[in-house]
């Protein structure tokens, strides 16, 4: 018997636990540990920030589905993994903590096999002073569509400033990334689109002066380094794909920017070129920078070894070739292809969990050295198919024996389709469909533009909302391990 | 053309990149011609799903 623990329910975890389950035989054990009572179609929380939907139709409950499945669900937070056992415990085994089923705050061990670390990221809103509240929570002064909660208080306080435009007064807002090292500009970019969409929606666009703010040193790099599409007969840069569409919609823009501070109704900022701004706001969605949710690991003697088996940015060390180079040396085999952790066969990382190589966007820094670039991107495709593939290694080494892992899947190899809404409406919607291949540039194999063009390609259109649509509804019934669930790629 | 007149001022940032003329935004909603470019966009995606599983 092998029992896998999987910590974490987001894209990724939910992913490879409900594959190994569906795949493993009875009498081997799949445990999931994740301190959320719900799983939450992320990608959605745009809607409900805007009041398009409602927070119960972007969750579920976790436990019916897990009960159905047969998988041992623990609403608990992983503190500690120790890998080779401790003084009582010969296997090794991670400490949990409880955050529901009746037993908050009561602590406990489980062995493992296999583990997999898909714990996702801390939303380190502190790194900001005043973006977060000093206690790792959300600020005062701005919103966040990162959870569904903080979506439905986004949308709460949208609606009041609504209300006040259409009483006469103008209103600025301001969306974009509240940090120079944030990731997941395409959260930003949905939701900056989705509240012009609204306001003209609403009648008062012209009562709002709309800006974004971003780390990207580009418009359109969106923390992958752009990318390039079949247009007019060129092959086009996101770039120009995506300030077409803020020049069209009337938005300004402010790239290259490091928010430095945060204070109610104004925020503080730095940029790539030595310039220092202030943009003054009454309602603004910032992104903060994501980090490792603070995992500790230790040896069996009892000794810290969090440093050897984590990044210092606290994602778990995989695969990939972490050795420090120069941008130019920087090659799409340093990515990782197994998520398998060097030094402990027996443990992986999925989803943002791992700890990337480098940076996917060049790296940059402020003449005062301030590092303002993205970072890279892991979620909803690329997640879900780096689940699937170590879940089936996994499976690989449990029943066949295999001795490593037997599947693989580097973000440089992989393509991501992507659609980013722009308005959600049946026939006057919009979105903007995105293909890339592969996610992470191979300049080697695509010289130039690192992609085969081929299969990178973007569009604007209804089309792309419908898909959108579709995809909310594709993903829920999957995740809910419904009829003929296992037939839906990743 | 009001969004390009309303929008774009003489040698701001955004007087140097492309804006859609109103025939791209009247095709963005026209539901016939968005049915078959969501024809398309299907097929292209699920082609990039399947490159990408190993």
């Amino acid at each position: 018997m092998a029992r896998v623990v999987v910590l974490g329910a987001g894209v990724s975890g939910h992913t490879a636990s409900t594959f190994l389950r569906h795949w493993l035989g009875k009498e081997h054990e799949v445990v999931v540990v994740t301190p959320n009572s719900k799983w939450n179609w992320i990608p959605s929380n745009i809607w409900v920030g805007c009041g398009e939907m409602s927070k119960e139709e972007v969750v579920f409950e976790l436990a019916p589905v897990y009960e159905k499945a047969g998988i041992d669900y623990r609403q608990a937070k992983a503190v500690s993994i120790h890998p080779e056992g401790g003084e009582n415990e010969d296997k090794p085994y991670v400490t949990i903590e409880y955050t529901g089923q009746g037993k908050e705050g009561q602590t406990e061990t489980v062995t493992y096999d296999y583990l997999i670390n898909a714990t996702g990221p801390k939303l380190n809103f502190d790194a900001t002073p005043g973006l977060g509240n000093g206690k790792g929570g959300l600020g005062d002064y701005t919103v966040s569509v990162c959870t569904a909660d903080h979506a439905e208080h986004a949308n709460e306080e949208l609606q009041k400033l609504i209300s006040q435009m259409k009483a006469g007064q103008k209103k600025k807002i301001v969306v974009g990334t509240g940090h120079g090292m944030c990731t997941c500009q395409g959260a930003a970019f949905e939701y900056i689109f989705n509240i012009d969409f609204e306001l003209n929606k609403a009648g008062v666009r012209d009562m709002a002066e709309i800006t974004w703010i971003s780390n990207e040193s580009f418009l359109g790099d969106f923390g992958i380094g752009g990318l390039h599409l079949k247009r007019g007969g060129y092959a086009a840069s996101s770039r120009l794909f995506a300030e077409s569409l803020y020049a069209e919609k009337g938005i300004p823009w402010v790239i290259g920017a490091h928010v430095n501070k945060v204070e109610e109704g104004k925020l503080s900022y730095e940029q790539l070129d030595g310039t220092e701004g202030e943009l003054e706001f009454d309602f603004a969605m910032l992104i903060p920078p994501f980090a490792g949710v603070g995992l500790k690991a230790y040896d069996k003697k009892g000794e810290d070894i969090t440093g050897k088996l984590f990044a210092p940015n606290g994602f778990l060390k995989v695969d990939a070739d972490y050795t420090a180079k120069p941008y130019e040396e920087w090659k799409a085999s340093d990515w990782p292809r197994t998520y398998q952790n060097p030094d402990y066969s027996n443990i992986f990382a999925v989803g943002i969990a791992f700890a990337p190589p480098h940076l996917i966007s060049k790296p940059m820094k402020s003449p005062k050295g301030t590092p303002i670039n993205p970072t890279p991107p892991r979620t909803g495709m690329p997640s879900g198919i780096i689940g699937k593939t170590v879940a089936m290694s996994i499976r690989d080494m449990i029943e066949k024996g295999a001795d490593k892992p037997t599947h693989h899947a580097s973000m440089a190899e992989m393509g991501a389709a992507c659609v980013a809404s722009a308005g959600k409406h049946l026939t006057q919607g919009m979105a903007a469909a995105l293909t890339v291949y592969p996610v992470v540039p191979d300049f080697e194999k695509y010289p130039g533009i690192g992609r085969d063009l081929d299969y990178t390609f973007g569009e604007i259109g209804l089309a792309g909302h419908w898909i959108k649509h579709i995809l909310h509804h594709m993903f829920l019934y999957k995740a809910k391990l419904k009829p003929g669930w296992t037939l839906i790629p990743e | 053309m009001e969004h390009i007149e309303k929008n774009i001022k003489p040698y701001e940032p955004n007087f140097t990149t492309m804006v859609p003329t109103n025939i791209v935004r009247f095709f963005r909603t026209c539901v016939i011609w968005q049915f078959i470019r969501f024809i398309i966009i299907n097929i292209k995606m699920l082609a990039v799903v399947r490159k990408s599983h190993h």
